[in-house]
């Protein structure tokens, strides 16, 4: 016997009767030696024979009766994470209003003006000591402690900046307290700066305190697609259904989703119907009605009926786990245009030391009196008005709004790298199939000739597209099912790769395929060619069907535009984008199509393996190039254009070759995909053109550079405010990207 | 008088400050498997050397309460971690070719590199 003991904490409990539910449902489960909850800890404690259940025996007990047990590290963290987040948010306000608040009674007792109306304790030099005191050391500990450790490393950040800045202005301040006579014999007015010190501590801390509200939102997206995972599930055991976690799903188990549940996992429907609203994952706005066979996704939700299904996918390979997966890489990712304020970030801080000692050096040889009162503000100012936060912050949060909002709409992006690109796309080459059109081909036509009969076209035809694998295979099995055709045996079955398949069926050579397989078996087609133009020119693709190197038929396919097409391919000519369709189809049903889309510039006739030098042949022309696929088999045109654009099929998200995957199937999602990188570009352009105007601009006016010619200074005070504003400001700019209308 | 006893101080804090944050040199650890790396003011070893190809973990203990260095990010390998206070985080990574691969904070202030030869 292996007796392990084990405490958790557990989610959900809420009075004392919850205990004893849980520690009797736990009792209950053979192994468990004994167990105890603690309603105050919210925690529960386990001894078990390890040799007969596990830790996830233990939480399906607690599960069953309402309640999480989090025996899972991961989701221990993620909680740590939340608790600490919180604490630190609520200390910042405290420690902030404090600071403002003895600040602002401080400044009442020493600002000119006002402090003749202060009552006159605040006016003593001493009560303002003891007022600014627990600020600078108490409040402000955040801002040492961050600066030893670092200056132990040699390195230097903000808060070295503002420890250095306020501790200047607190130590002055207490001389002038302690020493009076001292200050006076250099010529200066005993007049201490405690003002100063307490409420830039205060407003950068109550800046510090925004920001990180703010900044929580940012990944706000995430950890809300992380909560849309259903918690149980109710699986089909011996007849019976059980609810269960969902962590504890196995592949193959079946099912049972009732109207109005979340689908536990990804699988596929093995009785019932129904329809489901798959928004919240591919952004899709309408209902899918999915019946037997169909696939069902995870955590989407079942609107009308009742239905089994088998679950394929569990745990971190669910779609949603990988468009989570997917987003978090994108949010980890670097964007290019941040290589500039990372090498300024290096070399910021010692720099703005530097030009805060000069800052001093001049004022002290060259300003006007009382010199040194002035050399130490103005060089106090230096240190608090710069913020290199607001560059390190410019970047990342918006692409966290941005790559969150994306997952939203269904447009997973993979790196902020693609982003960058994705914005100067000029060009859009589709695909066609399966991306322009359903990608679910139906026969329209079946043409015997010479004396032939429909069904012996049909028979021939299906019977040797019983071993393709080609997308139009299916069209004609599905005619041939429907019409009960005669599926014959094939002997020598060859597929000729662009061109069509041929076999022997009773002993005579079967052919069939395009054009180019008819010319390459020396098969004359110049009798049908009138009515195959006709079916071309319908935007269908013909089919030739050949016996013994005689032409016998033709058989027309058409694989249905889909709905959103039209609509999608106006809105990226609207914006200015060339809009390219590529196809295996010969050119004249190619135009018939495009013509009917409305996309301008066709290459028919493209092989699969010809896709990734057209794509080539075009950037060759100067233009920047996303091309759209279904990922499948045209992944080496994706990888090679600027941009691959992966329209998603069922539940096969992970496509590494892409840069952008689309969940849904609706075309116009690719204009969006496009407007949402420019809007993300604009505001990390937008923020960083505010981070380093900010600093470049402001950085010279606390130095006093205005002070000649306007006499302009900037009192320490401002400045900390304007640094403050300068974080929270970038930091909400990225957050009206959530906003933003695709 | 006064002037020139500021500006020599103050030159000489303008160079100290050159010297002591710009001039530093990192000290070169080797890593093979795994390293452990302290986060507290900075990252120390913020300068490891790994073989390309082979695989090695970062154990990540953040023992600063700073809120620059509560996350870790490896652009390169697309990953970004939140790092508790007091608590081993294990990244792994495998740098496949020879570089420079770089580690910093959430907000870029604290840098470190990991080398791959």
């Amino acid at each position: 016997m292996a007796e392990v003991k084990k405490t958790f904490p557990i989610k959900g409990m809420h009075c004392a009767s919850c205990v004893g539910v849980i520690e009797r449902a736990l009792r209950k489960v053979d192994g468990v030696l004994s167990a105890s909850v603690n309603i105050a800890t919210e925690e529960g404690s386990v001894t078990y024979d390890s040799d007969i259940i596990d830790e996830t025996k233990i939480a399906s007990a607690v599960a069953q009766v309402g309640y999480q047990a989090i025996l899972d590290q991961q989701d221990k963290d993620k909680d740590q994470e939340k608790i600490e987040k919180n604490k630190e948010i609520l200390s910042l306000k405290m420690r902030a209003f404090f600071s403002l608040f003895l600040g602002v009674l401080i400044a009442w007792g020493s600002f000119p003006g006002v402090s003749n109306y202060a009552p006159l304790f605040l006016k003593n030099f001493w009560v303002q000591l003891i007022f600014a005191t627990p600020v600078q050391f108490w409040a402000g500990l955040t801002f040492y402690r961050a600066t030893i450790p670092a200056l132990k490393h040699r390195t230097a950040n903000m808060d070295t900046l503002v420890a250095i800045g306020t501790t200047v202005a607190y130590l002055y301040s207490v001389v002038v307290t302690v020493f009076p006579s001292f200050i006076l014999s250099a010529g200066l007015e005993a007049m201490p700066y405690f003002d100063v010190s307490t409420i830039v501590i205060g407003l950068i801390l109550l800046g510090r305190y925004f920001e990180a509200k703010a900044k929580g939102q940012t990944s706000e997206a995430i950890k809300k697609l992380i909560g849309l995972q259903a918690k149980t599930a109710r699986v089909v055991r011996d007849g019976k259904e059980v609810d269960i976690p969902v962590e504890q799903v196995q592949i193959g188990e079946i099912l049972r989703v009732r109207p109005g549940e979340k689908i536990p996992v990804d699988g596929q429907i093995t009785e019932g119907e129904s329809s489901i609203d798959e928004s919240m994952v591919t952004g899709e706005s309408m209902p899918v009605d999915k019946a037997k066979g169909d696939i069902v996704i995870g955590s989407t939700i079942n609107k009308t009926g009742s239905f089994l299904f088998k679950a394929s996918k569990v745990g971190q390979d669910t779609m949603l786990a990988q468009i989570v997966k997917l987003v978090q890489e994108a949010q980890g990712s670097k964007a290019p245009i941040q290589r500039l304020a990372d090498t300024i970030s290096a070399y910021f801080v010692p720099i703005v030391i530097m030009l805060a000692l000069a800052t001093f050096i001049v004022w002290f040889d060259f300003g006007p009196s009382p010199v040194l009162l002035k050399a130490l503000l103005n060089m106090v100012a230096v240190l608090i008005i710069a913020c290199p936060c607001a560059m390190g912050l410019a970047t990342p949060t918006a692409i966290m709004v941005g790559t969150g909002k994306g997952a939203e709409s269904g447009i997973l992006i993979k790196n902020a790298e693609s982003l960058e690109t994705a914005h100067k796309i000029n060009t859009i080459i589709f695909d066609k199939t399966g991306t322009l059109t359903k990608g679910k081909p139906e026969v329209t036509d079946l043409i015997p000739l010479n004396n032939h009969l429909k069904e012996q076209v049909l028979s021939l035809a299906s019977s040797l597209e019983k071993g393709s694998e080609h997308s139009l295979a299916e069209a004609i099995l599905g005619r041939a099912e429907k019409e009960k055709a005669e599926l014959q045996n094939v002997k020598n079955f060859k597929a000729v790769p662009g061109h069509g398949i041929e076999g022997v069926i009773k002993n005579q050579s079967v052919s069939f395929g395009n054009r180019r397989l008819m010319k390459r078996e020396k098969v004359d087609v110049s009798k049908a060619e009138e009515k195959v133009q006709e079916l071309e020119t319908e935007g269908k693709t013909v089919m030739f069907l050949s016996l013994n190197n005689k032409l016998i038929g033709l058989v027309a396919v058409a694989d249905p535009i889909k709905d959103t097409a039209k609509e999608g391919v106006d809105a990226l000519r609207a914006m200015g984008i060339e809009v390219v369709m590529v196809t295996g189809d010969n050119q004249r049903t190619a135009d018939a199509i495009a013509k009917e889309i409305g996309i301008d510039r066709v290459l028919a006739e493209v092989l699969p393996q010809d896709k990734e030098a057209e794509v080539r042949k075009i950037q060759h022309e100067g233009k920047s190039v996303a091309m759209v696929g279904d990922g499948i088999n045209d992944a080496p045109a994706l990888a090679a254009a600027n941009i691959g654009i992966a329209m998603g099929s069922g539940t096969d998200v992970a496509i590494e070759s892409a840069d952008f995957t689309l969940i849904n199937k609706d075309l116009r999602t690719i204009a969006k995909s496009v407007k949402l990188s420019k809007r993300i570009m604009s505001t990390i352009k937008m923020n960083l053109f505010w981070a380093f105007g900010y600093n470049i601009i402001l950085i010279p006016v606390a130095m006093g550079v205005l002070y000649p010619l306007f006499h302009i200074l900037l009192n320490p005070i401002f400045a900390s405010a304007a640094m403050a504003l300068s974080s929270i400001s970038v930091v909400t700019n990225s957050l009206r990207l959530k906003r933003v209308k695709i | 008088m006064d002037k020139i006893l500021v500006t020599t101080i103050g030159v000489f804090g303008i160079i100290f400050t050159y010297w002591f944050f710009l001039m530093k040199k990192d000290k070169e650890i080797s890593a093979s498997g795994s390293i452990n790396v302290v986060v507290e003011g900075g990252y120390s070893p913020s300068l490891i050397s790994v073989k390309k190809g082979q695989k090695v973990t970062l154990n990540f203990l953040r023992k600063d309460q700073n809120q620059c260095l509560e996350e870790i990010l490896l652009p390169d390998f697309k990953i970004k971690k939140y790092l508790p206070l007091n608590k081993v985080v294990s990244i792994e990574i495998e740098p496949k070719e020879a570089g420079e691969y770089g580690f910093v904070c959430g907000m870029n202030m604290f840098h470190g590199k990991v080398v791959a030869k």
